[in-house]
């Protein structure tokens, strides 16, 4: 296939195009926010349905963008398939969180018009992740990211368990972004540049310097922090708990999303062999903290009570499953993980949909037992969690499925059979966790009834998640011939 | 004695180690804790300045102006999510952090 590509380096305006969503979610955010301000919190609404279609407008112009490899703003800022997959993806995931968000906020009384605009915030910041070519962007962007999901995480301000969460994720945030700076600094000395492209030609693999080597563990251990890959996953059970359901919601889809993005750009750019081979340096990193995140995520959450923490385990281990696709380093592997990401997103804001349902009169509840004796009170709801808790646990012929087939066959592809064994073997263990929910909902003793109906909104999210997840193989041959042009894209 | 790269970096990996180190064995206070955040991102300035010197090129100090700017802004939310903290819990002892096992 011929692809397009060009630099826009020279020129101002032909750089500015390139970025048009990104520009109409900076300006359309400082608009809403000058709404907020004189309007005031009765504006929320207005507002949160605003950055909606913000999001919206801006995945359309993604999408219009054209097909090919531009780079602008002195070789930074790049727009490839790659990247607009994972933008549209991100979006999706932010505008999903921002219309789950609406009732709960009310119900919590926190309704406040800042909420949908730190959340427009963050996106912007997770779209300059997905974009950047430049370790200079690459940290602009995912401190933008950051900042704003810290103050999210806390925003429940007279909760003391929001502010906890918030307080803990702002000290281990700020940490991993000081090593991933480190080792930004160290790469930069050591090679005499920050652009991914010259980097690329500079660093030959198998020969790296010791200096280089050094900063390519410490850019890792930050980036891992970010996707909360174990050992750098201490924060996100505690953040998961205590921060409001809504942004736990969000921080599972649309942030993971972007780091493990940059994760692999910065992996198969400028740390991969010229003739496309997998580099043995990073790959055993990978390989190992893939492992640890498998484990812990399978067998830390058969003990817990509360299903946010859970989800936060579940998550875990998903991201384990994917960086086992990206241990593999080929096209094969990255169109993997492509697909896992985009049914890891379906399958968590569908659970979440559900978790934001479980409120009785006295509120929200949270411990897992809550969920007893769903099937007799709303049959529909315990079968839509079913079906989403089933394809977690990667039973086919669910979505999950398909996502843990790609990603194990692109590792033995590669020769990884080891940890092809250990993952299918975490994913066993993992099982048993999903379906011990199933139990508690179908044949336990039936708990008090959650409030009726679902709102709309949640119905919405809930029926069009759990239906991709049934209907996946239905188009799962087009969905794997476009990952797999996106996933060739980044290796040209 | 001449005064070269190694020096700066190593007086880079000492203030980060430092940093480090402030955050994993503190236990009194957690505006300790921002101040070692604030070191570790001070250390990678220096090694910013340093590499940019003795390279001639000028991204690094670039580079440095924009972790300034990010600093001072992580300063800020830090600091404010603080106060918050504050108004709910009464103290900010580090080992009082503990509400959420983990």
């Amino acid at each position: 296939m011929d692809v397009a590509s060009g630099s826009a380096s020279g020129d101002l305006a032909a750089s500015l195009t390139l970025a048009y969503p990104e520009m109409l979610m900076a300006i359309g955010a400082m608009a809403l926010l000058m709404l907020g301000v004189f309007r005031g919190n009765s504006s929320t609404r207005l507002v949160a349905w605003g950055s909606v279609a913000i999001l919206l407008m801006a995945a359309i112009l993604v999408l219009a963008q054209p097909n090919g490899r531009f780079v602008g703003f002195g070789d930074g800022f790049v727009v490839d398939p790659f990247a607009k997959f994972g933008k549209v993806l991100v979006y999706l995931g932010s505008a999903v969180a921002v219309i789950m968000s609406l009732g709960f906020l009310r119900s919590q009384k926190i309704e406040r018009f800042e909420f949908p605009l730190l959340i427009l915030f963050a996106t912007l910041g997770m779209s300059m992740m997905v974009s950047a070519n430049d370790l200079i962007f690459l940290y602009m962007g995912i401190e933008l990211q950051s900042l704003a999901l810290y103050v999210l995480a806390a925003f429940n301000r007279n909760s003391l368990r929001s502010t906890e969460a918030g307080l803990k994720y702002f000290v281990l945030g700020a940490l991993s972004s000081g090593l991933l700076l480190y080792g930004c600094s160290l790469i930069y000395g050591f090679t005499g540049t920050t652009n991914f492209d010259v980097l690329r030609h500079v660093i030959v693999p198998g020969e790296m310097g010791l200096g280089v080597i050094f900063g390519l563990v410490f850019l890792c251990a930050g980036l891992a922090f970010k996707v909360s890959a174990v050992p750098f996953h201490m924060w996100t059970p505690d953040v998961y708990e205590g921060s409001p359901t809504p942004v736990t919601a969000l921080f599972s889809g649309a942030p993971k999303i972007a780091a493990m993005l940059l994760f692999v750009r910065v992996l198969m750019g400028p740390f991969l062999g010229q003739d496309g081979t997998v580099v043995p340096e990073w790959q055993q990193i990978i390989i190992v903290i893939s492992i640890l995140s498998m484990t812990v995520g399978a067998f830390a959450a058969i003990g817990q009570t509360n299903i946010k923490r859970l989800m936060a385990y579940s998550s875990i281990g998903h991201m384990g499953y994917i960086l086992v696709g990206v241990a593999a380093g080929t096209v094969g592997g990255v169109a993997s993980v492509l697909i896992y990401l985009m049914i890891y997103l379906a399958m968590t804001l569908g659970v979440f949909a559900c978790i934001l349902s479980m409120r009785r009169k006295e509120g929200m509840v949270e411990h897992i037992e809550e969920l007893a004796g769903l099937s007799r009170n709303q049959p529909l709801m315990a079968m839509a969690l079913l079906v989403l808790l089933f394809s977690l646990a990667g039973m086919p012929p669910l979505a999950g499925f398909a996502a843990k087939f790609f990603v194990f066959r692109a590792a033995i592809q590669a020769e990884l059979y080891g940890l092809a064994i250990i993952g299918l073997l975490a994913s066993v263990v993992g099982a048993y966790y999903y379906v011990r929910i199933v139990k508690i909902m179908y044949f336990d003793e039936p708990a008090e009834p959650f409030e009726q109906p679902m709102s709309k909104s949640m119905r919405m999210v809930l029926v069009t998640s759990t239906l991709f997840i049934l209907f996946y193989l239905v188009f799962a041959n087009p969905l794997l011939r476009m990952t797999e042009y996106v996933a060739k894209s980044l290796f040209l | 004695m001449e005064i070269g790269l190694g020096n700066y970096l190593s007086v880079a990996a000492i203030i980060f180690t430092l940093g480090i180190f402030g955050i994993f064995l503190n236990k009194k206070n957690v505006i300790i804790i921002l101040m070692s955040i604030e070191l570790m991102l001070l250390a990678v300035n220096i090694n910013l300045v340093a590499f940019s010197a003795f390279l001639g090129d000028l991204v690094g100090q670039v580079f440095a102006l924009f972790v300034l700017t990010v600093a001072a802004a992580e300063a800020a939310v830090g600091l404010a999510i603080l106060v918050v903290y504050f108004r709910n819990r009464g103290d900010i002892d580090v080992e009082n952090i503990n509400l959420m096992k983990g």
